[in-house]
């Protein structure tokens, strides 16, 4: 009894400590295999808008940022596990995911295009893609768009552990096509040489259903002064020309969204 | 726990399509293998530096790397070569590369064979001298020596560490989850883990699964040493 009674003083002394915690130190959960978002300098450093907002919503919190690199399908767990503790890597917000993890508002919303080889078989789709394969990104909002939607016309879905992967075999001819962001697939395939040829089909891809409503960040349930905290930053940071001055470091329009 | 999630029949499904793929993964590349071995370490015990050093080199590469860099050679890096790229729809040779469960199964196959190879090798060289002696003062010849005594002494007495090796190859099938288009066992965990962040759920079910799958083959091979290695064992009262 005592010790139970022990350990229940021990645990409120900490969860105490816990609420009464100042955010000195964000660390920050990112996959960095999706250009322009969130990918790495040759020297191996994190960079890319992700990693900007993150390092201007730090600065506006008097906080550091600690990068944590993650693979893709492990984010929500890794975020839940305290490995890191927060996600900006091109989150999406959706319904499934809100109910493991809490999202701000959204800081830029840009839609998914379905990629193909131009000038080939392939010219509506779904329909065309009866037998082809598509590769997408495993646990990615793409994957359930290309489950829900594509399977169903007969298009073979091949789930990959990261995005530059799927590159690879496109590349290498494995693969007819893939689901993904726009930005990040003109950034980081169409415009390099190995997307010569390639191209978006069909019309832009935003159902709210598998998209959900842009790009959040992602904290634990627990830590809603972190997520108040942010979402007062993501405000400051548009308001101040901060948002606007990283978003043309990257892209020649506004990623901010509908 | 929500172990409720693991039972929809959905992701039951899951992961028996996964079980299917895993033992395809192991039964063509453990037989295989095991084929290719015996010609293999006859080669490897060879007192001609010719015949037994390619062999040796082989056992020794593939020894000597892990698994998974040998299925990201095989998967990732054949199909990286501009040759390959270009011709794979055309020449019949590099045509099977483009399909994720053949290039598993090379990478597979090539390194269980390397392991029966040497053990098999070793249990050749382990046969009883007064065994082989009496043999050729039956007058059988050198292969028939080989073909009639020491390879089936050899194969039998092979049969314990054989078990491990299938048993490891079982569960180096799960490296088969990190080639995409291939769902095993823990590829199918993957899948749950990352469709609805149950890490624990995911896992623990397919550590079962092995775990079930593992005892299976304990059993067989149990049951294979009890016929093949009964003069092996000790006698009982």
């Amino acid at each position: 009894m005592k010790k139970t009674a022990l350990f229940g003083a021990i645990a409120l002394a900490l969860s105490v400590a816990a609420s009464a915690k100042e955010w000195k130190e964000i660390r920050v959960g990112i996959d960095a295999t999706y250009k322009p978002f969130t990918y790495k300098t040759p020297d191996g450093k994190p960079t890319g808008f992700d990693v900007d907002i993150a390092n201007a919503l730090c600065a506006e919190l008097k906080a550091k940022c600690v990068f944590v690199e993650q693979a893709w399908d492990g984010m929500i767990p890794g975020l839940n596990a305290k490995k890191y503790d927060a996600i900006v890597s091109s989150m999406s917000i959706t319904e499934e995911r809100k109910r493991a993890v809490d999202f701000t508002g959204k800081y830029y919303n840009t839609p998914s295009r379905i990629v193909v080889k131009l000038g080939g078989a392939i010219k509506n789709v779904p329909a065309d893609l009866k037998g082809k394969k598509i590769g997408v990104l495993k646990g990615s909002t793409q994957e359930k768009y290309a489950k829900g939607e594509l399977e169903g016309a007969g298009a073979v879905v091949v789930p990959y552990e990261a995005q530059d992967q799927v590159y690879l075999d496109i590349k290498s001819g494995r693969l007819d096509g893939t689901v993904a962001d726009s930005v990040e697939v003109y950034e980081g395939f169409l415009k390099t040489a190995d997307g010569k040829g390639w191209g978006f089909v069909g019309p832009v891809l935003n159902e709210p259903k598998y998209f959900g409503e842009g790009a959040g960040i992602a904290v634990r349930k627990s830590d809603q002064d972190l997520k108040a905290a942010l979402n007062k930053a993501i405000g400051t940071i548009r308001a101040n020309g901060t948002w606007k001055k990283i978003n043309d470091k990257y892209f020649n329009f506004e990623v901010w969204g509908k | 726990m929500q172990f409720d999630v693991i039972f929809e029949p959905a992701t039951l499904k899951l992961f028996w399509q996964g079980i299917l793929v895993s033992l395809k993964l192991l039964v063509i590349s453990v037989s295989i293998g095991a084929l290719l071995s015996i010609p293999l370490a006859v080669l490897r015990v060879s007192r001609n530096k010719w015949l037994s050093t390619p062999v040796w080199l082989y056992t020794y590469v593939m020894r000597g790397t892990p698994m998974l860099i040998q299925v990201y050679l095989i998967y990732y890096g054949v199909a990286q070569l501009d040759i390959v790229q270009a011709n794979w729809d055309t020449v019949a040779l590099f045509k099977p590369f483009k399909d994720a469960l053949f290039c598993c199964v090379l990478a597979f196959t090539l390194n269980t064979c390397a392991y029966t190879t040497e053990m098999l090798a070793g249990a050749i060289r382990d046969t009883n001298h007064g065994e082989v002696e009496a043999a050729k003062a039956m007058g059988m010849s050198k292969w028939q020596v080989m073909r009639r005594i020491v390879l089936p002494s050899a194969l039998r007495r092979t049969l314990p560490s054989y078990s491990n090796e299938v048993i490891m190859m079982l569960h180096g099938t799960s490296l088969a989850s990190t080639v995409p288009a291939l769902m095993d066992i823990t590829g199918a965990a993957r899948s749950v883990y990352s469709d609805y962040y149950l890490p624990f759920e995911a896992f623990i079910t397919a550590g079962a699964i092995y775990l079930v799958l593992t005892f299976t083959l304990v059993g067989l091979f149990k049951l294979a040493e009890r016929r093949w290695l009964a003069y092996l064992q000790p006698r009982k009262a």
